[in-house]
């Protein structure tokens, strides 16, 4: 097994709130291996976003209530403004979900990334070459250094932004929703490029956060399903897909589309009922409401269960085999 | 007898501070829909699809062409008739979290139907009725109304949209991206309510630039690019025959769980071309021959209710 370059355990971030606490990420534990691609999937609400953007960019009102992400042997989450400063971008980065607004307006591309270099003691001109063959990955011309955001698309900028937040060869790299606003044909190509920037050595592993498991399954080794702010279900893309063992996971794989299945032959089925309210929420998995095989220990909080590799957090493997 | 029939729409829209070019977001678009069929509208982003929601709704004026609905023209309607359209035709579209007033309980929608549409059922009864379709859309009563929008999740509200178009009874129903922003584990469900209507007489223009979702519901797919048709026909027959280019290239794009893409293979479908050849698609096209930048386009029946805008289609 390869080393884990990243490892988080029991990590607790809550939104302070008039009410309370919402418990967006609660106990989250997972280790990101040198050289893969975690796909982080889940549904809206469900603390994927925030754990990405947690990781890198912790800012009010989100707060870190607790646990570790250990990364080069350090506690990123503890870390001091001056500390995190240096290794936020040379160790771990982020494209975020709204990258095409990512971008200084006043500012030309070219002017834009050497202010971003020259606070990691670099220059534009020091990585013209590296900056033009990352250029050439996503299909942009060198170009678009002399322009300012507002001339290109909105493809174009996330693209842009998928290479400056990697110029300086991060070791983690969080890709968030980076494809959902993406047209078909588009999504796939950018898909392609990451693939590409990643086997070029631009960041050693991905974090890559989407609704969309169908998009998951192209480009990630490994697959953590989340649910209302805990994992349900970490394990290896095609075993997951093929034996899901969560029954959340299960019933959100049935539910999707695929070519092949029409309604006039065959009826999809949803999943019954609403994820819960984080405010203040209680103990207890948190998918027994909406879970068919809920029993009475779901009203404790499942551990996460490790069974030869895979690791579920559903109280139906306490002894390995589902009961 | 088809009971919609949208013949040579063209809708245009002004360029730039004068208007002097036009970007033509539908290109003499000709199509019908029968009753109890849906009838999905696939394209990407300015394919034109929401356009043409919107024109059979009447929000938009065409340049050209007509939009006939039960016999009659849709923008040649009167007053009384025009209430009598919309008592028949309505829609839905992506955002839910827009089209409710926040202000106002949810209650609100349905007593406007009332209002409006039915004002001859009783008060005593309305209740019950709106009950009945708030049951059958899945939705339990008692925890919707007396609402406001905010304490409710997009698929439920976007399912209080749909009961509002059940109490209606309506005929027609444009549903543009309606389940867009619902999270997977319910927009299943959505979809399926959409193929119960369907069931019952009603006919959809399901809206999507999600090729899965088209599949699994509709009878009928159009494929739209830059504004014109360029693939037509049964379900089916477009999604396993594909014989566009630009419905290939789609197709192939799809992600699919257990069909996995090759990620080293070079992938650039975005270059988007003049608009100087006859055929949109030119630029882009793998397969194109030089007759194709000039040579005049139709619609090519490749099998039965199969057609295809392309000219080496029947090659």
């Amino acid at each position: 097994m390869r080393d884990a370059l990243l490892t988080v355990r029991d990590l607790k971030i809550y939104y302070r709130t008039l009410y309370g606490y919402v418990k967006a990420v609660d106990g989250v534990a997972f280790e990101l291996r040198d050289g893969e691609v975690l796909g982080i999937a889940g549904e809206s609400g469900c603390g994927k976003s925030t754990l990405g953007n947690g990781l890198v960019l912790l800012k009010p009102p989100m707060k870190y209530v607790g646990g570790e992400a250990i990364l080069d042997g350090k506690n990123i989450m503890a870390l001091s403004q001056k500390e995190i400063k240096r290794i936020r971008y040379e160790k771990i980065s982020i494209i975020p979900q709204y990258a095409m607004d990512a971008l200084n307006p006043t500012k030309k591309i070219r002017q834009i990334v050497d202010d971003l270099l020259r606070e990691h003691n670099s220059s534009f001109e020091e990585k013209r070459e590296l900056i033009e063959e990352r250029l050439a990955i996503v299909n942009l011309s060198k170009k678009v250094l002399n322009m300012y955001p507002i001339e290109l698309s909105g493809g174009m900028k996330q693209r842009l932004v998928m290479v400056i937040s990697t110029l300086m060869n991060p070791d983690v790299l969080v890709a968030d929703e980076i494809t959902s606003a993406l047209d078909v044909s588009t999504q796939r190509s950018v898909v392609q490029m990451l693939y590409e920037m990643k086997e070029k050595k631009a960041m050693k592993s991905i974090i890559f956060i989407t609704h969309d498991l169908a998009v998951l399954y192209q480009i990630a080794d490994r697959i953590m399903v989340m649910y209302a702010g805990k994992v349900a279900e970490i394990g290896p893309t095609e075993e997951m897909v093929r034996n899901p063992l969560h029954p959340y996971t299960k019933m959100l794989l049935a539910s999707l589309p695929k070519i092949g299945v029409r309604f006039v032959n065959e009826r999809l089925k949803g999943i019954p009922g609403y994820p819960p309210n984080l405010l203040n929420i209680g103990p207890g998995c948190r998918f027994r409401e909406r879970c068919p095989k809920a029993f009475a220990k779901c009203e404790q909080d499942p551990p996460i269960f490790d069974l030869n590799g895979r690791k579920v957090s559903c109280w139906l493997f306490e002894r390995g085999d589902e009961r | 007898m088809s009971f919609l029939v949208v013949q040579n729409l063209t809708k245009e829209y002004p360029l730039g501070l004068l208007g002097k070019e036009k970007l033509k977001a539908v290109d003499d678009v000709s199509f019908e829909i029968e009753r109890s069929k849906i009838v999905s509208l696939i394209g990407e982003s300015g394919s034109g699809k929401t356009t043409i929601g919107k024109l059979v709704l009447r929000l938009l004026k065409p340049t050209s062409g007509r939009i006939v609905f039960d016999g009659k023209d849709v923008f040649s309607l009167r007053k009384e008739e025009l209430r009598d359209y919309y008592r028949r035709v309505q829609g839905v579209f992506q955002d839910p979290f827009s089209s409710f007033n926040p202000i106002y309980k949810i209650d609100r929608v349905f007593d406007m139907v009332f209002e409006e549409f039915l004002p001859e059922v009783k008060a005593s009864e309305r209740k019950a009725r709106i009950e009945q379709v708030l049951v059958s859309v899945g939705l339990n009563p008692s925890q919707i109304l007396g609402k406001y929008p905010h304490q409710l999740s997009g698929g439920q509200l976007q399912r209080i949209l749909i009961a509002r178009i059940l109490l209606l009874d309506v005929e027609l129903l444009v549903a543009d991206e309606i389940i867009s922003m619902l999270d997977a584990s319910t927009r299943v469900d959505v979809l399926n309510l959409l193929g119960d209507l369907k069931k019952r007489g009603m006919s959809v223009i399901f809206i999507t630039h999600d090729l899965s979702l088209g599949y699994y519901i509709s009878d009928e797919a159009l494929i739209m690019y830059r504004g014109s048709i360029v693939e037509m026909g049964d379900t089916e027959k477009v999604f396993r025959n594909p014989v566009h280019p630009y419905t290939r290239m789609l197709l192939e794009s799809v992600p699919e769980v257990g069909k996995k893409w090759d990620l080293r293979e070079r992938f650039t479908p975005e270059l988007i071309g003049g608009d100087s050849a006859s055929c949109k698609y030119y630029d882009r096209c793998p397969i194109r021959e030089r007759h194709c930048r000039t040579a005049h386009l139709q619609m090519v029946e490749v099998e039965e209710n199969h057609k295809v805008l392309c000219l080496k289609a029947g090659a």
